[in-house]
């Protein structure tokens, strides 16, 4: 157990480090730099732009020098823990990203909790009752959910609240909190706005995960000590419960290490659509307007987080399953 | 079930006198075996149906036209669905009502009367603007239209510069559907030889092949791919851009796929005909590809099936973000892009009909997968 984890560990900032070659790479990519679209902007709005200027905030960011210099800079930087500059907002990227981070996690947490809390009864109650008219109802949502695309999911459900009450469901606060410093109201209305988007991001794996579970237990059902244990005179619930679930579950906790990092980067475009507080939309915005070290920043996030998840998934993993905790 | 007309189930015993049905399952190829189970499903035979419609569209999408994607006329804009109507009476002659326009003096929006005391003949296999078919040679015959002279269809409506809905549809079909299958042929080879190397030989490639799998699947997907289509130069031509989008989604699909293979090479490595093989004197080379790959080429087959949505999806969701397929370009995703926001849907919400001919394809694609996948595992029930 000890170990498992801690081989994990010691590859992390391995892991980290070609992460950030990849990532810094991708952000430098684009034909041009910020300054190019920047000058391209100004002078397209018909103002004039200063060549002093222009080299001034070229030195300052350091766009002038060579690649391998850039990024050896770049990532001294991300090491003691500074985010860098962001090129188009002239604001340090840590404030941008501020609350947006602790929000776009807590939404992804919350879908996967969501996500568990259906699927896990949903499964169970289809492949208890087979064939019955509520299992053939699941089956049907379950395919048209893997199916919808979160953003369409999120225009149609706006669409009906629009339509039909007339009220606009966007963003994770009333605009009362939306700048307002953190406190039990502001907490308050981020939990009545916030289980939407929820709903909204879990949905597809909600689907995905009942499919998983409904035919575990079943395959499970048919198994001899299913039957001993009933003939023995196990009450039909507490025999399930205690022991089909439990192996049919196994595969299902295999699935968090895809599953918690998908919905990181699924919240991307949902929080766009949605217009919520996530660092989805200001990635989109900075990779669009070349502010490469916001873009890498985001990215590092990204990277991390989905890291961070997969590490979680194994040791849940090991720690549920001796099977595997042996193997190691 | 052994009528002798309908092929038999496959997972009957030995009879002591073989009939004539038992015979013909036991020399049925593994492909008319895997064919007459995927027969059974009728909703996986139902979505076949549907993918074929798809792919026929996807040949000639100006022949399902009824007018030319990108002309725009703006005094058209937002016209909204209009109902096909089949019946004339009780004679079978569609048609559709005749819209007018009217400026709402208080918003100054256009509002659009359908009048269905006036109709307007709609026509099958008729005359319209002229196309290539498939870069061979020119025809203008659609499939449906108006006679010259009356009021144009507009099966889905009109978008905000007045195009047709249905038309940029079966355009957009077009882009879309080829996106998933062409991005997913790339990730079969890439995955197929990767992970068969990796499965056969073991060793430091399958070191190698397996550390690069995981490193590339513990990447944020959706985040890495919007950085790799934003760095995609402006000014490139549409072509070049979808082939681009193409290659970016099979970068990182090829990897499951690699991954599954893997798990079978390397139990299939075990299996007695291959060591059979192996001391008959064939060469490796010879021994995956004559021995190994027709073993799971149904495998690879039904996991592709199931792989084409997910990609869909994407380009869908990459598209609709303005990072993917770029106007003038049309696919699913561009046309969503025309709804927006709340207040865009809200007064034209048939802009979200592709979205659900989105969710219909990606059904589709799913049922046939999964028919595909149980007909051919050989020990399903």
């Amino acid at each position: 157990m000890l170990r498992v984890v801690l081989q994990r560990l010691v590859l992390l900032p391995l892991l980290l480090v070609v992460f950030s070659l990849a990532v810094f790479a991708l952000v430098q990519a684009p034909p041009g730099d910020f300054l190019t679209s920047y000058i391209s902007m100004l002078a397209a709005s018909g103002s004039t732009v200063d060549q002093a200027q222009v080299e001034a905030l070229k030195r300052q960011f350091g766009l002038d020098q060579p690649f391998h210099v850039q990024y050896v800079k770049w990532m001294q930087n991300l090491l003691r823990g500074d985010l860098g500059l962001s090129l188009e907002y002239q604001r340090p990227n840590a404030e941008l990203i501020g609350d947006y981070l602790l929000l776009t996690v807590l939404l992804a947490l919350c879908s996967f909790v969501f996500t568990w809390i259906m699927a896990v009864p949903a499964g169970i109650y289809s492949a208890t009752h087979p064939r019955s008219a509520l299992d053939y109802v699941l089956t049907v949502l379950n395919y048209v959910g893997v199916a919808t695309p979160n953003f369409m999911l999120a225009l149609i459900l706006m669409w009906l609240a629009f339509s039909r009450f007339g009220i606009s469901i966007t963003g994770l606060f009333s605009p009362e909190y939306v700048q307002a410093p953190w406190s039990t109201a502001r907490v308050v209305d981020l939990l009545k706005h916030i289980w939407l988007p929820m709903i909204v991001l879990g949905i597809a794996g909600t689907a995905r995960l009942t499919r998983i579970m409904r035919a575990n237990l079943l395959d499970e059902l048919n198994k001899p000590y299913v039957v001993t244990a009933r003939a023995k005179g196990l009450s039909e619930w507490r025999l399930i419960l205690k022991y089909p679930v439990r192996v049919a579950i196994n595969p299902l906790v295999s699935t968090i290490g895809w599953y918690l990092p998908q919905l990181f980067s699924g919240s991307l475009i949902v929080a766009t659509v949605m217009n919520l507080p996530n660092i989805g939309p200001l990635l989109l915005r900075s990779l669009v307007s070349q502010d490469m070290y916001l873009a890498g920043a985001i990215l590092m996030i990204y990277c991390f987080l989905t890291i961070v998840g997969t590490l979680i998934s194994d040791i849940l993993l090991a720690w549920l399953d001796p099977r595997i905790r042996m193997e190691r | 079930m052994t009528d002798g007309v309908q092929p038999p189930d496959v997972a009957l015993g030995a009879a002591p006198q073989a009939t004539e049905a038992e015979e013909r399952v036991s020399l049925a190829s593994n492909w008319k075996l895997i064919w007459w189970r995927f027969r059974k499903h009728r909703l996986a035979m139902a979505s076949c149906a549907v993918l074929i419609l798809l792919y026929a569209v996807v040949l000639v999408p100006d022949f399902f036209s009824t007018q030319d994607p990108e002309a725009s006329v703006a005094s058209q804009a937002f016209i909204p669905v209009q109902r096909l109507s089949f019946l004339d009476g009780w004679r079978l002659s569609p048609w559709v009502p005749t819209i007018t326009g009217r400026r709402n003096p208080v918003t100054l929006r256009m509002e659009w009367q359908a009048d269905p005391s006036r109709r307007v003949r709609v026509h099958f296999l008729t005359r319209g603007y002229s196309y290539r078919v498939m870069g061979l040679f020119e025809t203008d015959m659609h499939l449906l239209g108006t006679s010259p002279g009356s009021q144009n269809l507009y099966l889905l409506g009109t978008d905000r510069l007045g195009r047709d809905q249905w038309s940029r549809l079966m355009h957009g079909t077009r882009t879309s559907m080829t996106v998933g299958l062409v991005a997913v042929a790339l990730s079969v080879v890439l995955g197929a030889l990767l992970g068969g190397i990796s499965g056969y030989f073991g060793g430091w490639p399958d070191l190698t092949i397996q550390r690069l799998v995981e490193l590339l699947q513990s990447l944020p997907t959706i985040p890495i791919w919007l950085a790799m289509t934003a760095a995609l130069p402006q000014d490139w031509p549409p072509q070049k851009v979808f082939f681009a989008i193409t290659i970016i989604l099979a970068l990182i699909g090829w990897t499951t796929l690699a991954r599954e293979l893997r798990g079978r090479f390397l139990s299939l490595r075990e299996e007695d005909f291959v060591l059979a093989a192996e001391l008959a004197g064939c060469s490796r080379a010879r021994i995956i590809a004559r021995h190994m790959l027709p073993a799971v080429t149904s495998h690879i087959i039904a996991t592709s099936t199931l792989a084409i949505p997910v990609l869909i999806v994407s380009e869908t969701s990459l598209s609709y973000l303005g990072l993917g397929i770029r106007p003038p370009a049309i696919s699913w995703g561009v046309l969503l892009q025309e709804a927006q926001n709340i207040q865009t849907i809200a007064n034209a919400p048939w802009l979200l009909i592709p979205g659900v001919v989105v969710i219909v394809a990606v059904l589709a694609f799913n049922l046939v997968g999964d028919g595909l996948r149980d007909a051919a595992d050989p020990y399903g029930h």
